[in-house]
């Protein structure tokens, strides 16, 4: 516990060096790199400010004046799309998808990591080294084969289809940040457990995994993010709308209303509130899953 | 690494002896075959998942990739390395690898040196520093599919946000067709690229900045280094596992591209933006040309496997050493 805290409060505790390491920096000398921050900062939020904006405008005020504010705000497109069950069902699709496909990954990989953290036992390293080669190749390269198993599992067209592939996929990052988090737990406490009769199982339920929490948020958050945003997989295994999520309800959407271009961008705004309100919310568990897979990986 | 602290227990860095197997001798084989089997019977649900639908769907490509075969029923018509001769023919698939390796290069020598610029900008005690860190790292969040429909939109010639701005500053001249222009198509896509994703190299960057003990800078700066010489010889040399780290996730990124690809152009104009994983989608998902497209999914694989090898083995492998000893460093 006390390491991922400790490590979660490193940005604050360690933004304060500059601040002694140098000297005194008056706001005058800090001008510039506001300027060059203001202007990235343009182009980065601008793509979604005017996407945001044009959903507010009619079609054909949008060809009048891109870029300006709208006048007079058009409510009727959002309204449209949140009126309407389709939006709603995609939402659906994807937060399912999303949850079943992290209980799945978090709990097999708690188990597979509590052995790997926890046992000595032969082939450890070799089976390690085995999930680990797992994060280097791309997912497109199963892609073509994978659907030809699932076709024959008679799962396309099933959210199974894409929850177990997924989770399969997600298992080596999740293993490897779990067995980390799990090697730091002392082992006095295994010990202790082991004292008051508790079995491999029991330390495992009782002990370990209420003392994981903050690492089981961390990668049930980077599991739930990839999910929400997978779009290949769903492509391939969902080919009538009836499970579509929302990635591939925007391309279509794109795809049949290609005319009306506000009614587009209200709709790709609304598919991207829920990331971004996510990421809001979990922005210190989503940055420490990413960082910390990407060194420890 | 805790185990260390218990006594009379053989353990190296990555052996935990559990406190369980201590035991008498008497028994002792029975009691290690049970152990054995607690700690594999642990791995089980993760590892058939792992086998059945990472390992065996690679292995089953490997084994495609050798026939002509449409998809359906076994394949049964092998043709021997036929489909990689094809392959390394086709000016397709010549081309992706070329793209490929575009993107590598504008990557570590635009987009990386970008992010990390942008760190050192906000490793520094700044007004709105939280914002921006924030601002810059959001479009990681969202789908490249989303991302891609929003970009074909902004991009839209003439009508779209780029031209219009484009052509309000009097700068028209630059605007364009962008995606739907062969000789722009690479660079649109890769300016897309870098706003979806500097921010994530960023973030490791600066999460490599914050680990810099604050003592080095200091002693530098008593030294009498000025501001560029601290970060070139104290900064850039500590952050150099970060480094090497976001340029691997740069290069399998850049392997496996398709989301974004597929979205904004489908590999077009002419193919002037298509990616390995387009050609393997094209082939393998519209053609029914199963063989060949698994063929395309092999060379991924071997492209990939290599890459990480050679990376581990040559660039990777000082980081695990300077993680050691800094480990036993520590341990003092």
């Amino acid at each position: 516990m006390t390491a991922t805290l400790g490590k979660s409060a490193k940005p604050s505790k360690l933004s304060k060096p500059s601040r002694s390491g140098k000297p005194a920096k008056p706001g005058r000398k800090s001008l510039p790199l506001h300027l060059i921050l203001g202007v990235v900062g343009a182009v980065m939020g601008l793509p979604l400010l005017y996407a945001a904006l044009s959903g507010f405008k009619s079609t054909d005020q949008l060809s009048r004046n891109p870029v300006g504010l709208p006048g007079p705000w058009v409510l009727s497109n959002y309204g449209d799309i949140l009126g309407s069950g389709d939006f709603w069902r995609l939402v659906g699709n994807s937060t399912l998808i999303a949850v079943a496909t992290t209980v799945l990954v978090v709990a097999v990989s708690a188990l597979a990591a509590f052995s790997f953290a926890r046992f000595a036992f032969r082939g450890r390293e070799l089976l390690f080294t085995l999930f680990t080669m797992g994060l280097m190749f791309p997912f497109a390269v199963a892609a073509l084969p994978l659907f030809l198993l699932l076709r024959s599992m008679g799962l396309l067209d099933n959210p199974l289809g894409v929850i177990l592939p997924q989770a399969a996929f997600g298992l080596p990052m999740t293993i490897i940040i779990l067995r980390g988090f799990f090697r730091e737990i002392p082992g006095e406490l295994e010990e202790a457990a082991t004292v008051d009769g508790c079995g491999p199982l029991g330390f495992f339920w009782r002990v370990l995994l209420p003392m994981a929490r903050p690492a089981l948020g961390t990668v049930s958050v980077l599991a739930v993010v990839t999910s929400w945003n997978n779009f290949f997989l769903p492509l391939l295994v969902f080919t009538d709308s009836t499970w579509w999520t929302l990635p591939i309800g925007v391309q279509q959407f794109q795809g049949q209303y290609s005319a009306d271009y506000a009614r587009v961008f209200a709709y790709l705004v609304l598919a991207m509130v829920p990331a971004l309100a996510f990421y809001s919310v979990a922005e210190r568990q989503l940055v420490g899953g990413l960082t910390a897979g990407a060194t420890k990986g | 690494m805790t185990s260390t602290f218990l006594p009379d227990k053989r353990t190296g860095p990555d052996v935990d002896v559990p406190p369980m197997s201590a035991g008498a001798a008497k028994g002792r084989a029975r009691r290690r075959a049970l152990h054995w089997l607690t700690a594999v019977a642990f791995q089980v649900p993760a590892l058939v998942l792992f086998l059945v639908l990472v390992l065996l769907p690679i292995l089953f490509a490997l084994y495609a990739a050798f026939f002509r075969w449409g998809g359906f029923g076994m394949p049964s018509d092998y043709i021997g390395t036929d489909n990689f001769t094809r392959l390394f023919q086709d000016p397709v698939f010549l081309g992706d690898l070329w793209r490929c390796l575009v993107l590598v290069v504008l990557s570590v020598a635009v987009q990386l040196p970008f992010a990390l610029a942008m760190a050192v900008l906000l490793n520094q005690r700044l007004r709105g520093r939280a914002v921006y860190r924030m601002l810059f790292f959001a479009p990681y969040v969202l789908s490249e599919a989303i991302t891609g429909v929003l970009f074909s939109m902004i991009f839209a010639p003439d009508d779209g946000l780029a031209d219009q701005l484009l052509g309000h500053v009097g700068l028209d001249g630059l605007g364009g067709e962008w995606f739907a222009d062969p000789s722009m198509v690479m660079a649109t896509l890769f300016l897309v690229m870098t706003w979806k994703y500097f921010g994530f190299h960023m973030m490791l960057y600066l999460a490599g900045l914050q680990s810099i003990p604050r003592e080095l800078t200091e002693a530098a700066l008593i030294d009498g280094a000025n501001a560029w010489q601290r970060f070139r010889s104290v900064t850039l040399p500590l952050l150099a596992p970060t480094l090497r780290i976001s340029v691997f996730l740069s290069v399998i990124g850049a392997i496996q591209l398709f989301d974004l690809v597929w979205v904004t152009t489908a590999g077009g104009p002419d193919h002037h933006s298509e990616t390995m994983a387009v050609t393997m989608f094209q082939y393998g998902f519209k053609r029914y040309q199963v063989g060949y497209a698994s063929a395309i999914s092999v060379v991924m694989f071997g492209i990939s496997l290599v890459f990480a090898l050679a990376y581990q083995r040559f660039v990777l492998r000082r980081d695990l050493e300077g993680a050691t000893t800094t480990m036993r460093g520590d341990a003092k």
